[in-house]
């Protein structure tokens, strides 16, 4: 659409400036504020400069926790995204059935994220968890407190439960937008069903899949709750992820200068990855008009 | 597929619908029920729990409660440091879901109407905000709110909560609002309507579904939280999800009212999503589909 260059916009646009500037400009302010100084008690603070930020990236811990983070991300991603596509092809496109899948795959997404934790925790006990019971009458041994395999497959199968159905959802929205030409014309080629999916589906879905990927990156990337109701981070520190590492240091240690200097570095991280993402999907949406 | 090969004049339809229609259907339904139980199963799992005393959770294993017992539901909504949990998590979700819309309603108009200066800057710098991981900010903000005296209190949880819904929020109506034409706003002008009149009686009609996706995100999202819910609040405000660790007490984990309050926890999602089953897909790619 073509837009008229109108600066009185900013008026418009100025409560969400104040809110925003409020709940975020301040708080980040505060924590860049910490990252630069150090105290000793009562209340004086005095200038550290980086010294924080060298301390950080020297020490092992926050690369470990950002290495499992990598991996958590990357795996999930792996898996929710081709399922996610999987599952969006396989739905019924209209009538009682498809409200009914919809309905049903979106339930995951509105439960509260420590009840998230709270179910799988459950789900796998050996004493009184289907999954764990099950498994565990199988002869495979299976206990997510101890064990670290069991421990990244639990909060692995977690995360794809609670949010696979985004996915799904996102490409069953972008699938609906493909006229039936498309697909008539592809009958009349004798198109196989791959090259269906791979000349027709995919490119109309590459949009919505971007704000897929973009949006399950992010959240996992922040993940906190689920798998620290899970796991606790543990056994020893095989699940412990960036945010669970960050509110340990910063809420159970008051380490302050390091947690806040920890902070602005994850953020930048997340920063960077998203930008990337957001420049390719607006270059997308502007590629198709 | 099958949809499509319907709509195939002549010949090209009898041959589809030789080939392989009632296989591809089975298969179908195959996949979507596989993926159903594997979402609806650790639900169940937990609704099982809910409905059995903890004598029968711990010493039997059974797949359905032998002594069905409402028992676990009575202790929470008849206890009011339970129920009251879910009527504060209630009233911030709300506020937050009406100050995220009140604010980002106008901004979202300047974003799909008019260039200014850094637009372009502002709403990704917005979006940003989205990205920040609660973690970050859970110390920062117990000590902002502690300092304006608003700590343990709704509005509090509604105003952070507003760093993640607010972008969303404004991100979901801008894709709305621009699809609908520009004329539109220019035939009101020339007519004699203010700002405030068209965009009230004749604008917000129009992006209707929007509204109502983006109130179902903002819901969604305030409700599903709790690593800041939690740190800014003591008593008062306290939400349901941290109201749930009371269940384990000295005698260990008191399971079936855990599960009745997991249980309780998805009702108020559950309801929400019937009521938009037919926004959620669009509202998912953010009204750009």
């Amino acid at each position: 659409m073509e837009k008229t260059v109108n600066q009185k916009a900013w008026f418009l646009v100025l409560p969400v400036l104040v809110l925003v500037a409020f709940s975020a400009v301040i708080p980040l302010m505060t924590v860049v504020n910490y990252s630069v100084q150090d105290t000793f008690g009562n209340n004086q603070f005095f200038w550290a400069g980086l010294e924080w930020f060298e301390e950080m990236l020297e020490d092992e811990r926050m690369w470990d926790a950002l290495q499992r983070q990598l991996m958590f991300s990357g795996i999930i991603l792996a898996i929710e995204i081709p399922l996610g596509i999987f599952v969006a092809l396989n739905m019924p496109k209209s009538g009682f059935w498809s409200s009914f899948c919809l309905v049903m795959m979106s339930l995951p997404l509105l439960i509260p994220w420590n009840v998230v934790g709270t179910i799988w925790q459950i789900f796998g006990r050996v004493d009184i968890g289907l999954l764990g019971h099950t498994l565990d009458a199988l002869g495979i041994s299976y206990n997510y407190t101890q064990d670290i395999f069991a421990a990244w497959v639990t909060i692995i199968v977690m995360d794809v439960w609670h949010w696979t159905s985004l996915v799904a959802l996102l490409a069953f929205a972008g699938l609906k937008s493909i006229p039936d030409a498309y697909y008539q014309a592809a009958k009349i080629d004798q198109a196989s069903r791959w090259k269906v999916f791979r000349y027709i589906e995919l490119p109309k879905m590459m949009g919505v899949l971007m704000i897929a990927i973009l949006l399950r990156f992010m959240d996992s990337f922040m993940i906190y709750t689920e798998p620290f109701v899970v796991t606790g981070g543990g056994p020893g520190n095989a699940t412990t992820l960036l945010s669970i590492d960050l509110v340990k240091m910063a809420l159970g240690q008051f380490d302050l200068g390091p947690a806040a200097a920890f902070s602005i570095m994850y953020f930048l991280v997340i920063l960077l990855i998203s930008w990337v993402f957001y420049t390719v999907m607006t270059n997308l949406d502007k590629r198709e008009g | 597929m099958t949809d499509a090969t319907d709509q195939i004049p002549g010949k090209l339809t009898a041959q589809g619908s030789n080939r392989r229609p009632r296989v591809s259907i089975n298969s179908r339904a195959v996949v979507m029920t596989l993926y159903l139980t594997f979402l609806l199963l650790p639900i169940y799992w937990l609704l099982n729990m809910s409905l059995k005393t903890n004598t029968e959770i711990l010493n039997t294993f059974t797949l359905w409660p032998n002594n069905l017992t409402l028992e676990n539901y009575a202790t929470i909504l008849t206890d009011p440091a339970w129920y009251l949990g879910y009527v504060n998590s209630l009233i911030y979700v709300v506020m937050n879901t009406v100050i995220s819309l009140a604010v980002a309603l106008p901004a979202a108009y300047a974003f799909s109407r008019y260039h200014f200066m850094g637009d372009k800057h502002l709403f990704f710098w917005l979006l940003t905000n989205r990205m920040a991981p609660p973690a970050v900010f859970a110390l920062p903000f117990f000590q902002l709110y502690s300092s304006v005296g608003l700590f343990d209190t709704h509005i509090a949880v509604a105003l952070a909560h507003c760093l993640f819904n607010v972008p969303l929020a404004v991100w979901i109506l801008e894709g709305f609002m621009r699809g609908v034409p520009k004329e539109i706003d220019e035939t009101a002008y020339l007519d004699g309507y203010s700002f405030g009149r068209f965009f009230v009686k004749i604008f917000m009609p129009l992006i209707a579904s929007g509204i109502g996706v983006a109130a179902f995100f903002c819901f969604m999202f305030s409700w599903v939280e709790l690593l800041l819910s939690r740190t800014l609040t003591t008593v008062d405000a306290k939400p349901i999800a941290a109201i749930m660790t009371r269940t384990q007490g000295a005698a260990g984990i008191d399971w079936g009212v855990l599960a009745a309050a997991g249980v309780l926890t998805i009702v108020p999602g559950a309801l929400v999503i019937y009521f938009v089953r037919n926004y959620i897909a669009k509202g998912f790619a953010l009204g750009r589909v």
